[in-house]
């Protein structure tokens, strides 16, 4: 009898360190990762590299200045694509959500959500590029946008379905429309949590490349045209580091820490706001 | 009333005419695949997934040795990750106290907001190097299988595997954590009472969850396979099928980011186009069988 | 929350704010293909940019079958090739395509064996039968026979190729299909090919940065991506018998022999070219155009910049290892220019 039982404790003493060994085995290579970016990045970020245009090959210094604003850009393009669409979409789903469009949407959302951003970029070549016969920065913000969408009709949708109902049924006794109701009083409430969404969402897409490389292809100027070709650090970082050029692979590291940088930036924003968004609620 | 009536019915098709962009979106893409990638599906029709010659110039195009490559890769990260993702789900649904619970998720946040090229940088400068020196430290006996023949190169299918297990691990993690959260207390507790030790409460709490669980292995599963990036920054870029962790090879996704702007004829575009809209389809299969397990656990629940 | 969303637009109009007043009035060109020039043709647009501030010439090296594939779908203004296009690729576009020589250039063999001091040499024969996968290690007799009193390692050769559709690429085969007929048959002339054996790199920037990565590997790229990374390369044997490193003269050699025969679509080979100094596996690089372009303010901007670049321009390749163009080249080039309209 004592002997199953020590057996027993002991499978369970080794189970659960083998959860915890998880965990720092999970954690050893974000931290490796991190150090990697921050030791070898650091040094590189100069004020030149966050300004400067990149110089021709072979030549040291320049920086990746175009590239960065151009990320700036294509993100802000994919998010006046996707958030209103994807809220819209949302809203309509949270309201109607026993509704065959609504069980669609739902599906669809899903689906896209879970397809590669090769593929998305092969739409986007499909749709954007080829019938205009050249590559540009809308392009490239038609294909972010496509990716951001779900990710934004599922947030919208779950945060106005946990607006408490009594609010909805005031707004209703009162004698506001249906459409009234949502867009002044429902979405207001529910819009930190969607907004929330939305910077997880820029958050995620900052950091794709596979989509731009055949449709906002690449500049090395500065360019803020749409109908233009434009550079992005995700993709400068992705040149820079299968080259064998040891000044640009340290650009390439400087270019992640801006990259990373960028998106703690945005988690943190995202984290700040929920937690705002809690004392609210509570007060 | 007609005016309400009618308000609401504006209201309904206003937002339903935008909401109904999602599923054509959907559909499009579908269209668009098949659309462009017809000249290759007449030509090799299904013999295209079986044949393994990559020859853009005489204009042969096998897929083989990219599907073997995906899955294969893919399959690895699984093997490599599940065990640590549900080590880490357990750990926090369970095992860890309330206070010491928030440092371990935000982190897990932060290794799944790692933008791929940044895994894909580390994996060139850091983690090929390292798999180099393993390849180079094999003794000659173990080299001498399938499994590990080849020279120590360092990019290849062990580098591919090990950094998209990286990438999946907080994936599965998070979701098998909410379908473990979502196991009923009363079930854990009637254990614990039949005097069960904690790791026998936590195999029956995974075996309650066992269909939320496999939909989020098989989340992870969907990630994995469509990985473009890291993968073709570590693989090797060899369109050549072998068994061995130590040979350089190829997967879908990299094919198609690496050939896709120099498809120099419509034959060779369409071909490409082909293997993207076969990635669709088994992406977009796993995840649906993914989420109707996930749905199920929690559809029991209530 | 407005904070979140105000901070978005400031970014938006921040990044605006950058970049109008640096492209208020520029136009910009696209081009794209091969990498093989990419350096000098970085530093030309980047010079003729400091010349003529309105003319942005925005040039993507991603392989000479990338450039071929755009200009033809014209999603690029223009293109740039070490591989000639073919009869076939030239039907297929929608309009003319004229092929220009810039500059002449080489490709090296590169080879990462830190044990061994010396430079190599290799012959053609050898250099095939590696890339068929025939000759597996170092220490093989054929590479031994080409460097006596050289202890070369038993390791295995880890053969590097272009992943890419590449000019490079064209050139190295090319040259391995006039020295190997086992190497024609089997592998044959362009710019994608089914390579036997190896791993992929993209671009010479890829093969390059393999290489140098990966002890006991072998690639092939131009002249400057092994001198600007300082990895070895090797000489090759020419068409006279003797072992020929690549240089700025060994390449002119070459061209010097094309001089005298140029066919007027400029579309020659010049690999295995004889003469005792010649180097072996020496090409020229071709801007490609239309005949006709749609935008004829940019086709005179772009011809504007040729021109400089077929005169001044040449002065700037020595510095970065390619030949310039010969004379009597360079005035049929400028004179074929006028063609484009």
């Amino acid at each position: 009898m004592n002997g199953t039982r020590l057996r027993r404790r002991l499978a369970s003493a080794a189970a659960v360190g083998f959860c915890i060994l998880s965990v720092v085995l999970a954690l050893v290579p974000l931290g490796f990762i991190l150090f990697f970016v921050l030791k070898e990045g650091l040094p590189a970020l100069t004020f030149d590299f966050l300004t400067r245009l990149p110089k021709p090959v072979g030549e040291e210094g320049g920086g990746m200045g175009n590239a960065i604003v151009g990320s700036a850009i294509l993100i802000a393009l994919a998010g006046v694509i996707a958030v209103p669409i994807g809220i819209v979409s949302g809203i309509h789903v949270a309201e109607f959500r026993a509704g065959r469009v609504a069980t669609a949407v739902r599906f669809a959302a899903d689906v896209l959500n879970g397809v590669p951003s090769i593929v998305v970029g092969i739409f986007a070549y499909s749709i954007a590029v080829m019938p205009f016969g050249r590559f540009s920065a809308l392009a490239g913000g038609v294909a972010l946008g496509i990716m951001m969408i779900p990710l934004i009709v599922r947030t919208t949708e779950e945060l106005l379905n946990l607006v408490p109902p009594s609010l909805r049924d005031g707004a209703l006794a009162l004698g506001a429309t249906r459409a009234r109701a949502v867009f002044s009083v429902i979405l207001p409430a529910a819009l930190p949590g969607i907004l929330t969404g939305v910077l997880v969402a820029l958050a995620r897409i900052a950091g794709e490349t596979a989509p731009l490389l055949f449709t906002a292809f690449n500049n090395r100027f500065w360019s803020a045209r749409l109908d233009q070709p434009i550079g992005s650090l995700t993709v400068q970082i992705y040149t820079y580091a299968i080259s064998p050029y040891d000044d640009w692979h340290r650009q390439a590291w400087a270019g992640a820490t801006v990259l990373i940088g960028a998106v703690l930036l945005f988690s943190l924003l995202a984290r700040t706001v929920i937690r705002r968004l809690e004392r609210m609620h509570h007060a | 009333m007609g005016r309400r009536a009618r308000e609401r019915g504006g209201f309904r098709l206003g937002t339903g005419a935008v909401a109904l962009l999602v599923p054509l979106l959907v559909a499009g893409i579908a269209v668009v695949l098949t659309w462009d990638s017809l000249l290759s599906v007449r030509q090799f029709g299904l013999g295209f997934w079986k044949n393994s010659t990559w020859d853009p110039v005489a204009g042969v195009f096998g897929a083989f040795p990219f599907i073997w490559g995906t899955l294969y890769s893919s399959l690895l990260a699984l093997l490599l990750s599940t065990p640590i993702a549900l080590g880490i789900a357990v750990f926090l649904s369970d095992l860890s106290p309330r206070p010491l619970r928030q440092p371990p998720v935000f982190l897990t946040e932060l290794l799944a907001a790692i933008p791929s090229i940044v895994y894909g940088l580390w994996g060139i400068f850091v983690l090929v190097p390292a798999v180099r020196r393993i390849e180079t430290l094999t003794p000659a006996w173990l080299r001498r299988f399938p499994l590990f023949e080849g020279p120590p190169v360092g990019v290849g299918l062990l580098a591919a595997g090990l950094i998209l297990s990286v990438m999946v691990v907080p994936f599965t993690a998070s979701v098998a954590r909410e379908v473990l959260k979502a196991v009923p207390a009363n079930q854990r507790e009637g254990a614990y009472a039949l005097g069960a030790t904690r790791w026998e409460a936590i195999r029956m709490a995974l075996f309650y969850g066992r269909q939320g669980i496999m939909g989020a292995v098989m989340l992870g599963l969907g990630r994995a396979l469509g990985e473009t990036m890291a993968v073709t920054m570590v693989i090797g870029n060899t369109p050549r099928a072998s068994l061995s962790l130590f040979a350089p090879q190829y997967t879908m996704a990299a094919v198609i980011a690496n050939e896709f702007s120099e498809a120099a004829d419509d034959l060779y575009l369409h071909a490409l186009v082909e293997i993207g809209l076969v990635l669709f389809v088994i992406t977009v299969a796993i995840n649906t069988l993914s989420r109707l397990l996930i749905w199920r656990v929690g559809a029991e629940r209530a | 929350m407005k904070s979140s969303r105000s901070l978005l637009g400031w970014a938006l109009v921040a990044a605006a704010a950058c970049a109008v007043p640096a492209t208020a009035g520029a136009v910009q060109i696209d081009g794209a293909g091969a990498t093989f020039p990419y350096p000098i043709y970085s530093k030309w647009f980047s010079e003729y940019n400091k010349i003529r501030p309105d003319v942005q010439i925005n040039y993507q090296s991603i392989g000479s079958g990338g450039g071929i594939r755009q200009l033809s779908n014209q999603t690029v203004f223009f293109g740039a090739s070490d591989g000639p296009m073919t009869n076939e690729q030239l039907l297929a576009a929608p309009g003319k395509i004229l092929h220009f020589p810039m500059v002449l250039g080489g490709v090296v063999p590169i080879y990462n064996l830190p044990d061994v001091g010396a430079d190599l040499n290799f012959s053609g024969t050898v250099l095939a039968d590696i890339y068929l996968g025939k000759i597996t290690k170092w220490n093989d007799p054929a590479i031994a026979k080409d460097n006596p009193g050289v202890t070369l390692p038993g390791s295995d050769i880890t053969v590097v190729h272009r992943a890419d559709g590449s000019g490079t690429s064209y050139i190295w085969v090319d040259y391995l299909s006039k020295v190997s007929p086992e190497f024609k048959s089997k592998v044959g002339v362009a710019t994608a090919v089914n390579w036997p054996v190896g791993l992929g790199g993209k671009g010479n920037e890829g093969v390059a940065g393999l290489v140098k990565q990966t002890p006991g590997s072998i690639g092939y790229v131009e002249l400057i991506y092994a001198l600007q990374n300082k990895i070895p390369y090797g000489a090759v044997k020419n068409y006279d018998g003797n072992f020929v490193r690549a240089s700025l003269e060994s390449v002119s050699a070459a061209a010097a022999v094309a001089a005298g025969k140029m066919p007027p679509d400029f579309r020659v080979s010049i690999t295995n070219a004889p003469g005792k100094d010649v180097y072996p596996i020496s090409s020229f690089t071709w801007l490609l155009l239309y005949q006709n372009p749609k935008d004829k303010a940019k086709a005179k901007m772009m011809l504007d910049f040729m021109k400089w670049a077929l005169s001044d321009g040449q002065k700037l390749c020595g510095d970065l290892g390619y030949a310039p163009l010969p004379a009597n080249v360079a005035t049929m080039v400028m004179t074929a220019l006028n063609g484009v309209r």
